[in-house]
């Protein structure tokens, strides 16, 4: 497998035409073969079911799976702040190069070009589409499209819809897949989670599948096999994900000889509910739609951070000049809008010298107060008061942040027991989301012939760093816009191929895999929860490849996993049986997953000597503690393989910048 | 840190044919513990004791995916009202207290095991009729359809829904009325879904009957327990465009 060729297939031509031109030259495949081709969707998030709805309404015949009960309680069901689009309806100067180069430099330079300029053209097509499908994003007076801003860019581009975006983005397709499930285009096998990928002659052909209500394994063939799985945040055990969200659909197709790119590349996100006891089970986000009026800050102090610490202070007894507006003072551009990777890393900062607030040190504060007296004023005005009091301004002022960000307030009140108009929130950053996933070209074709990666799961355009409201932006991009042209240059070439059978020998073999690896977790039948295992993986994710990273930190990580691994499958405890519903036994494959792809990721984050975007080395920074890249030696995607022999293996695509200047990346 | 003390009655049932019982468990919890990390530990303990633990459903514990599902002292979703079962705490609760824990009970949702049930009618009842039908690529410009704020917003609030089933689990009569008449209002208050409303109401009506839902008889109880506040205006509206779609369609 040594000579694995990463050719990203990125097409010829200028920059902006490359894919209209691309997309008018392409094979395609006509209807009447359309309907003779199977294609398995795995994945029913807004990546996968957008893709599959529109695979089904091309004429494709569609196999879709998920491992949860309904298609749409996929992960991105959560989503909340919103989805980027270079519609420029503000008039502010954004347009499809801005958004292009906004998400290059937000990704620090680590992302394919041409992929990402591919995906601001596609934004725009995404909010007609979702507007015509009866997604309700918030409206101004007039009826038209409101937006708001994200952080990393000074324009305002981000389409919402309150603070449950992903929810109606979700239902959309969601129920753009249960119009082709009506019409039979679509086959929805809720419940089934894969196992395994099955190839054939080198190409993908199909999926092993575990039904997890009977437990029965099946095997399921199609031409072609569509991966739509999600991030793998979970690898850290605390994350912002849904607590299903796992590594496993993309690991099998790694041990199958596709390969992982960049997957040390993580998100922290720098709005999240602090950690508060150990009997945590998932962290919860605050939407980065609250850094347009939320503004953070610790203590100047020791002594004040001591005593809010304590309970003996509160946020609002330290004065206004006490207070250090850490990112203001820091990143006067930018300010409270700084990206996440920046964000994070400065609350790092703030609480690493000792001026955090929660009890465990390990928060700052979002603080409302100058938006509700801003708002308050505003609101007061234009209903003829010139001269409100203190407490009408307030009244207000907490309805207009009621409006714009109710129901988060009231999450974090629920949690944490706490009123947020009242008190600055206490927040601190948590695992998020992952950049790194399978490697894709410009197909969205892994390096295994027939299997394509979407969404999350794949990692072809946040580089080293993804930017808000960008997620959703680019699964919908792959599932609607992408998928459904480049598949047919996969298929064009398979009309002529027969339906696949599912009882070739490759079949067998891969679901008589499947099998044994069951047996093998089931039969341990040691002492200690997969729970148990998953959380001390997540506190070495969290303790070597976390926030900064360091050599040192790296080979000790690695070798951690290593022990950790080994003890799992001598001591891990699955109760139950094989042949039922069994959630435990779900969980304990995902782990043992999570597990090796642990190793990967320290592995990576050693080899990239430099600090870019989420990935921050401690080796490599400049005198002002900002990130040092090195574009000399890194401006590379790091693909791994796992051998046959289970070494783990770098493989490379140079990346090649032929529109943008790679600058350091300065938010001040 | 762990010092509420708790008496736990939960509903064990290994499969839908086989009969189900009540089991009753301690648990030592802290109130800052959601409800569900409560659960977790209990079945932390369980599978110490090389017992198996309680399956329930779960997903985005933040109140949002709708997979969480159980009734908790009689109560779908718990006591709180406008939360669901992931986003209750422990300090809802007292030392000493014992809870009773039970799956959502209807017939249109037969149980899997222990507190899971299968809500898989919902997604046959959307199947049925509950989207707009265009495909990829059809859509003008989304600017070029202005909708009021106010109805974008009523709209919306019928959107919300997380599709939990708590309505049904609380109606007496099993009734999916509530899940279906949010569908129908957020589809149909919009200018994109009047083209289909009338086909939109009769399918997804008729498939709901069809699932073994019962019949509304405006008790009100689903609009109570529900998580997402999903007003029982959206009955009466369904009802009304019910009606009026029996009077003009021509089928
Ligand atoms: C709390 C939160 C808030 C966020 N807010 C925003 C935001 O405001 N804006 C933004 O742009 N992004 C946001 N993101 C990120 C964004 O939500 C995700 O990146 C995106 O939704 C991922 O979509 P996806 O379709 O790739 O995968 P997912 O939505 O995770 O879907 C994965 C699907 O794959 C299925 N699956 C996985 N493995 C298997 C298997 N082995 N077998 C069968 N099925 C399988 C699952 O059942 C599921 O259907 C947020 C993320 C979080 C955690
Ligand atoms: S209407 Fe309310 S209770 Fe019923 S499914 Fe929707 S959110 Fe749940
Ligand atoms: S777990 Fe998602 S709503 Fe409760």
């Amino acid at each position: 497998m040594s000579s694995i060729n990463l050719d990203s297939k990125t097409p010829q031509g200028e920059l902006a035409e490359k894919w209209t031109q691309y997309k008018g030259s392409m094979n395609l495949v006509a209807p009447n073969n359309k309907r003779r081709i199977d294609v398995i969707v795995v994945g029913t998030g807004l990546a996968g079911a957008s893709a599959a709805a529109t695979l089904g309404e091309l004429g494709y015949n569609v196999k879709v799976f998920t491992f949860h009960d309904s298609p749409r309680r996929a992960h991105s069901i959560a989503a909340q702040g919103g989805i980027n689009a270079a519609k420029n309806y503000q008039n502010d100067g954004d347009s499809v190069w801005r958004l292009f180069y906004d998400t290059i430099k937000g990704g620090d330079y680590r992302s394919r070009e041409a992929n990402v300029h591919r995906l601001a053209e596609a934004s725009r097509d995404i909010i007609d589409q979702c507007v015509a499908q009866g997604v309700p994003f918030a409206r101004e007076y007039g009826g038209l499209l409101a937006n708001r801003s994200f952080g990393g860019v000074q324009v305002s581009r981000t389409f919402y819809a309150r603070g449950q975006t992903g929810q109606q983005l979700l239902i959309g397709a969601y129920q753009a897949l249960a119009r082709q499930a009506n019409t039979g285009k679509c086959t929805i096998y809720n419940r089934h989670e894969m196992l395994d990928v099955v190839k054939i002659d080198g190409k993908a052909r199909g999926i092993i599948a575990r039904n997890l209500l009977t437990g029965e394994i099946e095997r399921h063939s199609a031409h072609c096999v569509v991966l739509a799985t999600g991030g793998y945040g979970n690898v850290f055990y605390l994350s912002t994900n849904a607590m299903g969200s796992n590594v496993s659909a993309g690991w099998r197709a790694v041990r199958k000889g596709a390969l992982m790119a960049n997957p040390c590349f993580t998100q922290i996100h720098p709005t999240c509910i602090p950690v508060s006891g150990d009997y945590q089970s998932k962290l919860t986000l605050m939407s980065e739609s609250l850094r347009n009026d939320g503004r953070v800050w610790v203590p100047k102090s020791k002594e004040d951070a001591e005593a809010i610490r304590k309970g003996t202070k509160k946020g609002n007894d330290i004065a206004e000049e006490d207070r250090d507006y850490y990112l203001e003072r820091r990143y006067p551009a930018f300010g409270n809008l700084v990206p996440r990777d920046v964000a994070s890393r400065a609350a790092k900062v703030a609480c690493d010298e000792g001026n955090g607030v929660a009890p465990t040190g390990l928060a700052v504060f979002l603080d409302f107060a100058s938006a509700i007296e801003r708002y308050g004023k505003a609101e007061a005005f234009s209903q003829g008061n010139a001269n409100p009091s203190a407490g009408q301004i307030r009244t207000l002022g907490e309805k207009v942040v009621e409006q714009k960000y109710g129901n988060l307030f009231e999450m974090y009140e629920k949690i944490t027991g706490e009123n947020p108009y009242k008190n600055p929130m206490k927040i601190y950053p948590a695992v998020h989301y992952t950049m790194g996933g399978l490697w894709v070209d410009y197909n969205l074709e892994t390096n295994v012939p027939g299997l394509f990666a979407l969404g999350e799961a794949n990692f072809s355009d946040h580089g080293a760093n993804r930017l808000g409201a960008s997620a959703l932006m680019q699964g919908l991009a792959d599932g609607y816009f992408v998928i459904p042209y480049t598949i047919g240059q996969f298929l064009s070439k398979e009309i002529r191929t027969p339906q696949i059978a599912n009882d070739s020998p490759e079949f067998m073999k891969a679901e008589q895999e499947v099998k044994e690896r069951l047996d093998k977790v089931m039969n341990i039948k040691g002492n200690q929860s997969v729970e148990s295992f998953h959380r001390r993986l997540g506190k070495i994710m969290w303790e070597y490849c976390g926030m900064s990273r360091n050599a040192e930190g790296l080979k000790k990580g690695q070798k951690m996993i290593q022990e950790l691994r080994k003890e799992f499958y001598s001591d891990v405890f699955v109760p139950g049986n094989k042949d039922e519903f069994n959630p435990e036994l779900e969980k304990a494959l995902r782990v043992a997953d999570f597990l090796e792809l642990g190793e990967v990721m320290m592995v990576d984050a050693l080899d990239r000597n430099e600090s870019c975007g989420g990935h921050f080395r401690e080796e490599y920074v400049t005198e002002d503690g900002e990130a040092k890249r090195n574009d000399a030696d890194y401006t590379y995607v790091s693909a791994w393989e796992w051998t046959d022999n289970d070494e783990i293996k770098l493989h490379k695509e140079e990346l090649k910048f032929e529109n943008v200047e790679l600058k350091t990346r300065s938010y001040k | 840190m762990n010092d509420m003390k708790l008496q736990l009655k939960i509903w064990r049932q290994r499969s839908a044919e086989e009969k189900g019982h009540f089991e009753t468990y301690s648990v030592q919890a802290s109130e800052h513990m959601s409800f569900l990390e409560m659960l977790d530990v209990l079945n932390e303990q369980l599978i110490g004791k090389k017992e198996e633990p309680v399956v329930f459903e779960h997903d985005c514990r933040e109140g949002i995916c709708g997979a969480c599902s159980m009734v908790i002292n009689g109560q779908p979703h718990g006591p709180n009202g406008g939360t669901t079962t992931c986003q209750l705490h422990m300090r809802s609760f007292k030392s000493g207290d014992t809870i009773t824990i039970e799956p959502f009970r209807a017939v249109g949702f037969p149980v899997i095991k222990d507190l899971a049930v299968d809500r898989s009618a919902f997604d046959r009842i959307i199947q049925s009729g509950g989207y707009i039908s265009v495909n990829t690529g059809q859509a003008p410009d989304g600017n070029s359809i202005p909708i009021e704020k106010g109805e974008a917003s009523k709209a919306f609030d019928a959107a919300a829904c997380i599709g939990c089933g708590a309505c049904v689990a609380a109606c007496p009569n099993g009734s999916a009325m509530l899940f279906t008449s949010a569908k129908v209002s957020h589809l149909g208050l919009l200018p994109q879904g009047q083209v289909e409303h009338e086909a939109r109401v009769q399918n997804m009506v008729a498939q709901m009957d069809k699932e073994g839902f019962g019949m509304c008889s405006n008790t009100g109880a689903c609009e109570a327990e529900c998580p997402k506040d999903i007003s029982i205006e959206n009955i009466a509206r369904l009802n009304r465009n019910y009606m009026a779609s029996m009077f003009s369609s021509d089928k």
